[in-house]
């Protein structure tokens, strides 16, 4: 115990006497909250929208007018005929064509509703796919408002209308913060202590240490104890950051989500030593991680959803502990999941720590 | 073979094969209580393979033998709490300061907190040193920090000193109090086992084995060395050892 605590009060000495690291531990979840939710974002805005309206009648008018007063649309025009329209689409002049057909307004009162057309220029998949959605959401909705103030009821309204539960303003931002967070721990505590560990090595340091009677365990664990303190004052700064500037706070418990940090920091950390154990430079161990970090987020659903993965990738994505993180994170901070809900997750990320643990135990040698 | 049980250092056949080079081939010797051992060779002789088999950094690939009373094979650990090292490279924490490090080791070899004060003022007053005391490691010339690291590894008393090369890159006049300091301790009881390519160190002690690919080609006192050899200096016993030599520079 004794060298234990002489071996901690050396490592937060390093630590705080660097030049760089305190400053990063701050700043580093600062910044990433600040930027990155506005930039990695998948949110369509300003499609530009011609609407072909051949029915002219209150209805068609009233679909107009939602479209041309949604922040997501830049209205354009109403054309008269579908070919100029197209034209226009082909020119890139307008991104999507809503078509409403003569006698549309009518067809919906008599129970037998005419079918509204929507095309969109699909180059741009994503604005393509995303916009078409909105416009179906935007015009079954205004539909259902004109049904509503005719007093009609029973009335079936054609499109379906997708309601996004959980994250209801479709605020992609919102989505994006937990993962960020996963992210920089998988930064901070996954990549630091590997290169920590690796330049000890490289620097003969660790040789003193592996000549003296400290225990391999003893001494992975004061290398590993300051890096658990910094993960959670950077999920806390994180939490903290996000909260100030978008009001985004964790539906479920806070303790569940420090909970979920802290097991993923040991098992990241855990992997970071195993990293360190198999390189002997900082390249090799650079170029380890990265590659381990690139396989983690963009495997593990962070930046696009594992459903729309091929199916081979989606069972490669059960032997990824951040998959089972990032569930975790989205479902405690924006859906409000319990531990309970959530059994099978945290029982997968606690094996996985337990994995690379004895890992990290069985790889680090002092001698050869 | 029996070994030596009275000697604090007592190997036999010891090898190291990496692949198909042997670095260390069958080697015996025996080294006494308050004995300064000097261990000689060219670079690449295979000095530092044997002493890293001695102080448990590294496995034999066979032989045996005793350091401080334990098997090297199969006690490494225990070894190590009776040992004290000083590497090649300088390997203190240059980012620490002067107590500091001496803190840590003190701490890692279980001294109490006022035990490593006072023996850490104790060895910076007669190192003249005591101004340095809160200096960061890194700022201090080579000198120094060599005689820092000697310091280091006697803090805890070990009954053998290990050395690899402790003067390279240092100055004669530092080198001649390092080895001072090195007569110091072996008179206080403390055995010193010293690896080095500078022929003159030779002569400060009691006994060298001189390695030549490998293999121990002598070992005695230099007086008798010289004598056997019919050399002025330890330099012409070394020369005329290692003329064969295949490896190395």
């Amino acid at each position: 115990m004794r060298t234990l605590g002489v071996l901690l009060e050396k490592e937060f000495l390093q630590l705080f006497r660097d030049p760089f690291m305190p400053k990063m531990i701050v700043f580093f979840p600062i910044l990433v909250m600040l930027i990155f939710p506005w930039v990695a974002t998948l949110e369509v805005k300003d499609v530009r929208v011609t609407v072909v309206d051949q029915d002219n009648s209150s209805l068609s008018r009233l679909i107009s007018n939602e479209i041309e007063h949604s922040a997501y649309f830049e209205f354009q025009e109403v054309a008269k005929d579908y070919d100029r329209a197209l034209l226009r689409l082909e020119e890139d002049r307008t991104d999507a064509i809503v078509s409403i057909p003569a006698g549309f307004e009518e067809s919906l009162l008599k129970g037998s509703p005419k079918k509204i057309s929507i095309s969109a220029n699909a180059v741009n998949a994503v604005k393509g796919s995303v916009g078409s959605q909105y416009l179906t959401q935007i015009t079954g909705s205004a539909q259902q408002e004109f049904l509503q103030e005719k007093g009609i009821q029973g009335l079936s309204v054609p499109e379906v209308t997708v309601t996004n539960r959980y994250n209801e303003t479709l605020v992609y931002r919102n989505y994006m913060i937990p993962a960020l967070m996963i992210m920089l721990l998988i930064l901070v505590c996954g990549f630091l202590p590997a290169l920590n560990i690796v330049n000890e090595k490289e620097r003969g340091t660790i040789e003193q240490i592996n000549v003296t009677p400290v225990k391999q365990s003893v001494f992975m664990l004061a290398k590993l104890i300051p890096f658990w303190v910094i993960g959670l004052v950077v999920v806390a700064i994180s939490i903290f950051t996000s909260f100030i500037l978008y009001g985004l706070v964790p539906s479920g418990s806070w303790l569940e989500v420090f909970l979920a940090c802290m097991i993923f920091i040991i098992l990241m950390s855990a992997l970071g030593v195993v990293v360190a154990n198999y390189s002997s430079t900082m390249i090799e161990a650079i170029f380890l991680m990265f590659f381990v970090i690139m396989i983690f987020v963009l495997m593990g659903g962070l930046l696009t959803p594992i459903e729309s993965m091929p199916e081979w990738a989606q069972y490669f994505t059960f032997i990824l502990p951040s998959r089972y993180f990032n569930t975790i994170m989205r479902a405690t901070y924006l859906k409000g999941a319990s531990i309970l809900d959530l059994r099978l997750e945290y029982a997968a990320l606690a094996a996985f720590g337990l994995i690379f643990g004895l890992l990290a135990a069985i790889t680090y040698r002092k001698r050869s | 073979m029996t070994h030596c049980n009275d000697c604090l250092i007592s190997v036999r056949d010891l090898t190291k094969k990496f692949g198909d080079f042997t670095a260390v081939d069958h080697i015996s010797f025996d080294v006494g209580p308050g004995e300064i051992f000097g261990f000689l060779g060219a670079n690449g002789a295979g000095k530092t393979t044997a002493m890293r088999m001695l102080c448990g950094l590294s496995y034999p690939t066979s032989g045996t033998g005793q350091v401080a009373g334990y098997d090297i094979n199969r006690q490494g650990e225990r070894i190590k709490a009776h040992i004290g090292y000083m590497s090649q490279k300088f390997s203190l924490y240059e980012d620490l300061t002067v107590f500091e490090n001496m803190r840590l080791y003190g701490g890692i070899y279980g001294l109490r907190r006022k035990e490593v004060e006072e023996r850490a003022d104790a060895i910076l007053r007669r190192l003249d040193f005591l101004e340095e005391r809160n200096t960061l490691v890194g700022s201090l010339p080579l000198g120094w920090k060599q005689k820092l690291a000697f310091s280091v590894a006697t803090l805890h008393r070990p009954k053998i000193i290990f050395l690899d090369e402790p003067t390279g890159g240092v100055d004669p006049i530092t080198r001649r109090q390092f080895w001072e300091m090195i007569g110091g301790a072996a008179a206080g009881g403390t055995t010193l086992f010293v690896t080095t390519h500078y022929m003159d160190e030779a002569e400060y002690c009691g006994r060298v084995s001189v390695m030549v690919d490998g293999r121990i080609m002598a070992l005695d006192s230099p007086a008798r060395l010289k004598k056997m050899y019919g050399a002025a200096s330890m330099d012409e016993v070394f020369r005329l050892l290692a003329r064969g030599a295949e490896r190395g520079g």
